[in-house]
């Protein structure tokens, strides 16, 4: 994995991660490094695009609701924060978290937030795809007659 | 003579004290809270989305609170609300065939890989009242199977390997945005798919039935519905790549058609398409049946003069807050154009007595 995957894994991880699980995490870490505001959180929207048939050319489904912000921390470390919903604390604490995980404390971050936070995630996603399999039907032929 | 009518503040300010006084209703009972219209009013919440035109299922569980239900009314709110957000972006077409599907279902294939998957449907119910609902309890538990890990493929893409199913063409073309610029005719397929995505439920519903009992008849078979999330991914200019922004929840659906050729294209099947926020599977069936219909003259098909293929006459009367907007703006006071209309009247009518008064005194 190279630096900017890593990167893209934690920030799409923390734009889908809800947001009170988020800041329980954060707050059980109990960092608050000092920053600066670049870009204060802002709500605003992106335009989703589904394809014709699937697989086609492009077409505008519709808006999604969308915060970001982006800081500095005193150490210099610029942490951007692009999270799905309208919560601002969600958009600060993901640009802290971007941030943190560009310097020395990243391996702790990792261990108290997204770590814990991946895990929750993947077992609510798991916990659809069990309850959807056990919907799926088995289908079985009737025999008529003798022989 | 234009006459300035002022008056009518204080009427109106205490009709929407009461309007929120009845939207509470009777205080003995509980309150609604946004969080439980959001989860338990779910299918309402994700119409809302879709008609609104922007997934956020706290801002729509809020909008049909203060609409009291009115889902057209939490429409409108959830669109004025749009308008006032800055647009970051466009994200990177949504990749369906990877949807962590929660229903997928074949109305062509028993035994496609992925199998049948009923989720959470109202399908197979007696759709008997069931009065357990009055008295408060917990839902059972509910059973498990075993997650499939891998994505389910899409049913098409098997008729596909078969050239038997026109194929969709990939464009990297920038889509035409019905909310950036006014809706010019003739649209093409994106365009009119935004504008189904967006439409009433109902009426989209009606168009695509009006299909099925012979007005632009055109056999449609689901080769696919399915039901589930979606990661949403949009590039970041500021970092110089793309991330997963979030995830939504999308029902799509593929119907395939009989098609006959034309001097171009050898007979095979066609497809029509329905994509729409949240789970409305009703919505995206119909969608996918009224797409198919307007693309008669693509797939050159005879005009049968219906009104599904009728993209006029489909696309301008889709939207139901347009449709409400112009409706609803009649009972306003149109005291100045009335007045007019009563001086004409009388005007007709002196005219036409005196035109019969000369005939009755030569009579007489």
């Amino acid at each position: 994995m190279t630096a900017e995957s890593n990167r893209r894994a934690w920030m799409s991880l923390l734009a889908k991660a809800p947001a009170d699980r988020l800041n329980a995490l954060w707050h059980a870490y109990g960092a608050a490094p000092k920053f600066h505001w670049l870009r204060a959180p802002e709500i605003g929207a992106s335009m989703v695009r589904g394809r014709l048939g699937g697989t086609g050319a492009p077409f505008n489904l519709g808006e999604m609701t969308l915060t970001r912000c982006a800081l500095q921390l005193e150490s210099g470390e610029v942490g951007h924060g692009y999270v799905q919903g309208r919560d601002k604390q969600k958009a600060e604490i993901a640009a802290l978290v971007d941030a943190l995980m560009q310097g020395p404390e990243a391996a702790a971050v990792k261990a108290a937030v997204l770590e814990p936070l991946s895990a929750e995630m993947a077992e609510v996603k798991t916990a659809r795809a069990e309850k959807a399999a056990a919907t799926k039907v088995d289908f079985f032929t009737m025999v008529r007659g003798e022989d | 003579m234009y006459v300035a009518v002022k008056g009518g503040e204080r009427a109106i300010d205490n009709a929407h004290a009461w309007l929120a006084e009845e939207r509470r209703g009777d205080l003995n009972v509980a309150e609604l809270s946004v969080a439980q219209i959001r989860e338990q009013l779910s299918l309402a919440v994700n119409r809302v989305m879709a008609e609104g035109s922007l997934y956020d299922p706290d801002l729509a569980a809020l909008a049909i609170k203060q609409a009291r239900g009115d889902m057209i009314e939490a429409i409108f709110l959830i669109r004025a609300y749009r308008t006032t957000l800055p647009r970051f972006g466009a994200s990177a077409p949504v990749e369906t065939a990877d949807m962590a599907c929660d229903r997928r279902i074949s109305a062509t294939f028993k035994d496609a890989p992925g199998g049948q998957v009923l989720g959470p449907t109202f399908d197979y119910t007696h759709r008997l009242l069931d009065f357990a609902l009055v008295a408060e309890g917990e839902a059972s538990a509910v059973e498990r199977g075993e997650a499939r890990a891998e994505p389910t493929p899409h049913i098409t893409e098997f008729l596909n390997k078969e050239g038997l199913i026109q194929t969709e063409v990939d464009s990297e073309d920038v889509p035409g945005d019905l909310t950036r610029e006014p809706l010019e005719l003739p649209a093409n397929r994106p365009l009119r798919l935004q504008a189904l995505t967006r439409g009433d439920e109902g009426f989209v519903l009606s168009m695509a039935y009006s299909t099925q009992r012979g007005y632009a008849r055109n056999h449609a078979f689901v080769g696919e519905l399915r039901i589930g999330k979606v990661p949403v991914e949009m590039e970041i200019p500021e970092l110089g790549f793309a991330i997963e922004v979030g995830e939504i929840e999308l029902t799509e659906c593929e119907t395939v058609n009989q098609f006959q050729g034309s001097k171009t294209e050898p007979p095979q099947f066609t497809r029509g398409y329905g994509l729409v926020f949240g789970q409305s599977e009703r919505k995206a069936i119909s969608m996918a049946l009224v797409d198919r219909a307007l693309r008669w003259e693509e797939l050159g098909e005879d005009n049968l003069g219906a009104p599904a293929q009728d993209e006029e006459f489909v696309l301008y009367h889709s939207d139901n807050i347009q449709a409400t907007g112009f409706l609803e703006h009649i009972k306003l006071p149109h005291y100045v154009d009335f007045q007019s209309e009563l001086e004409l009247i009388r005007k007709l009518r002196r005219e036409a007595m005196e035109n019969t008064m000369p005939v009755q005194e030569a009579a007489e």
